[in-house]
């Protein structure tokens, strides 16, 4: 593949491991988190750590949508298909297998007969409304800022068209604001407990917000940031930027992905974006709680295409099991393999905690990709 | 099959295989359900079991020694006809690649039919055509079959069921548990083909792919490759679930690991770019005209260039190696140089967000 696979080219790789080993300083460690899903998907995917010398550790932060979408948001949206057989949800693939209440998903609520599409579009959802106009078509919107432009575009549009069978139900979440919880918690800021040297900023989110977001964590916590790409290579980039700014004492905000992100971010899609959504004062994580001002509502001009308004909606707060430990291993505090529940309750097939919910998660990145370390190796191979 | 026919030539008007729809008399053993068989399927599949028009086909027995192998195979793809084929065609394909994996002579097809009420008579006789010719070019004849036909709304417009019969040579001991450590992991061409071509055509993908499905039998291939070597210990075609399921599950039946080498892995460019819009794993996607071997190491070369010669192996490529592992983990060697696990398949494969 064009344009794809240079990114993925083993022999830079190896070149570039050389130079992360040569620069790294063998008398201290360095932790990085990376924010997003993304990133630690391709870390897992190509075996980035692999290439790492031992002193370098990678955190596997809380930037996957799915995983942080709280159970309480899920059991809205099936409590409604359930009750209310004139309504298809639509939503994005890995949602659908998120756990909720009552030991049902997305998907298994469509076993019972709830009408749920996939789509791979909010415009999908709102042309699937278009073609059914004896349905209510909800879209359940989830994502952060990358896929919020997309969801104010069909709520305009909707509005323009006056579509009366279209709603959406929005989950939409702000990374800058999950930054600042996890470099807030009392382990990073007061104890100093977890080591946190760095963070590898958003790929897709920076091409909309920009990299100015993330000045105010390098310059009020001293914490450098390297805006990165999901290709591998562009992980090993950020890394080695990331291990030069703490070898030279800097903390700023550094772009390794300028083939896609600039200073201002997509000017067009932020005055979209404002548009149609506010702040909402607060929102659950799955995985941190409750964060302020971490999550986006429809305005009221749009009330009568927001699914909350319109079907009377309410969220109620469900705790994760009490053995979970997705908050710590999103903060850095503990790792998968610290929680009691990693690999014998809590599996890809039935997750517990929002780690483990989808592949980006550091829990099911570290079972579908990584456990093989967890075991001595027995025997040598062949080759 | 309930032959012979009380229909009678000359008096009755022909299946209008036009503009004809199934209605519930088609899968209510009368007069309606006599004429589909005899003017559709029997004309169609055209044998003499068939013809014959009895409950059931009677068939010779093998030659001394050799043992009857029985596999079956439903079918329920959406859409029906798809870039390199259709369900009819795939539902002979699938189960002749079943008895070919273990190393059997596919003899003879069983083919059962679920119609929905409303189905297209003449959707259903492209169907049927395209499985007839598919089960001549194999030379493994469907000698009975059963039409049922369910309620508008109580099927997806046919399913088909094939079940088929296969000679199995004295000897020959071919099996998911009989890889050892130190085998070669070969595969026959490149994969993912069929499953991309399937979801491209789906409605809600709208962008166009010249991906066509892979369905194919083979037998033949097989065969070529048994006379290469003989000793292959374990063959499969990794088709729901991919290449990463299948060798998962031959590694936990054999009770060894394997290990991977990804570059050597045969991705066609379209199906590789198609995944990565989708945040698909192409080692997942299914395949319908592949298969995976695995044999001694010594043996690798041989059996490598006799898929080569092969059609349908033009592509083939030696992917990995059997490991000692008790814990049964199939491992890549990434092409960036890294090292991951390759796991089953936790539910359905759903794309990505990010």
């Amino acid at each position: 593949m064009k344009y794809v696979d240079e990114f993925r080219d083993g022999a830079l790789a190896a070149k570039l491991a050389g130079a992360i080993a040569r620069e790294a300083d063998p008398g201290r460690n360095y932790a990085f988190m990376e924010f997003c899903g993304g990133h630690t998907h391709a870390i897992s995917r190509y075996g980035v750590t692999d290439l790492l010398p031992a002193n370098v550790r990678m955190i596997h932060g809380p930037g996957c949508p799915v995983c942080v979408l709280p159970i309480g948001r899920i059991d809205m949206a099936i409590r409604l298909a359930l009750s209310r057989p004139d309504i298809t949800i639509c939503t994005y693939g890995d949602c659908l297998r998120v756990p909720a209440s009552d030991g049902l998903s997305l998907l298994k609520a469509k076993a019972r007969g709830a009408d749920i599409r996939m789509v791979y579009s909010a415009a999908d959802a709102l042309a699937l409304a278009q073609k059914m106009p004896e349905r209510e078509v909800v879209f359940f919107a989830i994502g952060f800022e990358t896929t919020t432009p997309p969801t104010a575009l069909v709520l305009r549009q909707a509005q323009a068209l006056q579509l009366a069978n279209f709603s959406v139900l929005c989950n939409h979440v702000l990374t800058p604001s999950a930054i600042l919880t996890i470099l807030e918690s009392p382990e990073v800021r007061e104890l100093g407990t977890v080591p946190l040297d760095g963070f590898i900023g958003p790929a897709h989110v920076s091409t909309i917000i920009g990299s100015r977001p993330y000045a105010f964590f390098a310059e009020e916590y001293r914490k450098p940031v390297v805006i990165a790409g999901f290709e591998p290579l562009d992980v090993m980039q950020a890394i080695r930027m990331l291990i030069r700014q703490v070898n030279e004492g800097r903390a700023e905000v550094e772009n390794e992905f300028t083939r896609a992100v600039t200073e201002d971010g997509n000017l067009k899609a932020q005055a979209l974006v404002s548009e149609v959504f506010e702040l909402r004062r607060s929102f659950e994580w799955r995985g941190l709680r409750e964060v302020p001002y971490s999550a986006l509502r429809i305005r009221a001009p749009f009330a009568a295409w927001d699914a909350e308004t319109k079907f009377g909606l309410e969220f109620v707060s469900v705790p994760d099991n009490r053995a979970c430990e997705c908050g710590a291993i999103l903060r850095g505090v503990k790792t998968p393999t610290d929680c009691k529940l990693f690999g014998t309750v809590c599996t890809p097939e039935n997750p517990m905690g929002s780690c483990m919910v989808s592949s980006e998660g550091a829990c099911a990145a570290h079972y579908n990709y990584g456990r093989f370390r967890d075991v001595p190796v027995v025997a040598g191979t062949t080759r | 099959m309930s032959l012979p026919s009380p229909v009678k030539k000359g008096y009755v008007r022909p299946l209008d295989l036009k503009h004809g729809r199934v209605d519930m008399g088609h899968g209510a053993g009368g007069r309606a359900m006599a004429q589909l068989i005899s003017e559709l399927f029997a004309a169609s599949f055209a044998n003499e079991h068939l013809e014959r028009g009895d409950d059931a086909a009677v068939l010779p027995a093998p030659a001394p020694g050799e043992r009857l192998v029985v596999a079956t195979d439903a079918h329920v793809v959406s859409p029906l006809f798809f870039p390199g084929g259709d369900i009819g065609c795939l539902s002979v394909h699938g189960t002749i690649n079943d008895l070919a994996v273990m190393g059997a002579r596919p003899l003879y097809l069983a083919a059962s039919f679920i119609l929905e009420e409303g189905f297209p008579l003449a959707v259903l006789a492209r169907i049927v055509q395209s499985m007839a010719h598919a089960a001549r070019e194999a030379g493994v004849p469907v000698v009975t079959g059963d039409t049922k036909v369910v309620e508008q709304g109580k099927g997806d417009g046919v399913f088909i069921t094939t079940t088929g019969v296969g000679a199995l040579p004295a000897g020959r001991e071919i099996g998911g548990a009989n890889a050892r450590p130190g085998d070669a992991i070969l595969v026959s061409g490149t994969l993912g083909d069929h499953g991309m071509a399937i979801m491209a055509q789906r409605e809600s993908l709208a962008f166009d792919s010249e991906i066509a499905s892979d369905t194919a039998a083979l037998h033949g291939l097989v065969a070529a490759m048994l006379d290469a070597v003989p000793t292959i210990r374990v063959l499969r075609d990794p088709t729901r679930g991919g290449l990463a399921t299948t060798l998962n599950e031959i590694a936990t039946q054999s009770g060894v690991g394997m290990e991977l080498d990804e570059a050597s892995i045969p991705v066609q460019p379209q199906v590789a770019a198609a995944c990565e819009l989708l945040g698909l794993d192409p080692l997942y996607v299914a395949n319908e005209g592949k298969l995976i071997a695995i044999c001694p190491a010594d043996a690798a070369d041989r059996l490598l260039a006799a898929m080569r010669a092969h059609p349908l192996g033009e592509r083939a490529a030696r992917i990995g190696t059997v490991t000692a592992d008790p814990n049964a983990f199939v491992q890549i060697r990434t092409a960036f140089g890294g090292r991951r696990m390759v796991d089953w398949l936790s539910g359905e494969q759903l794309p990505r967000i990010c």
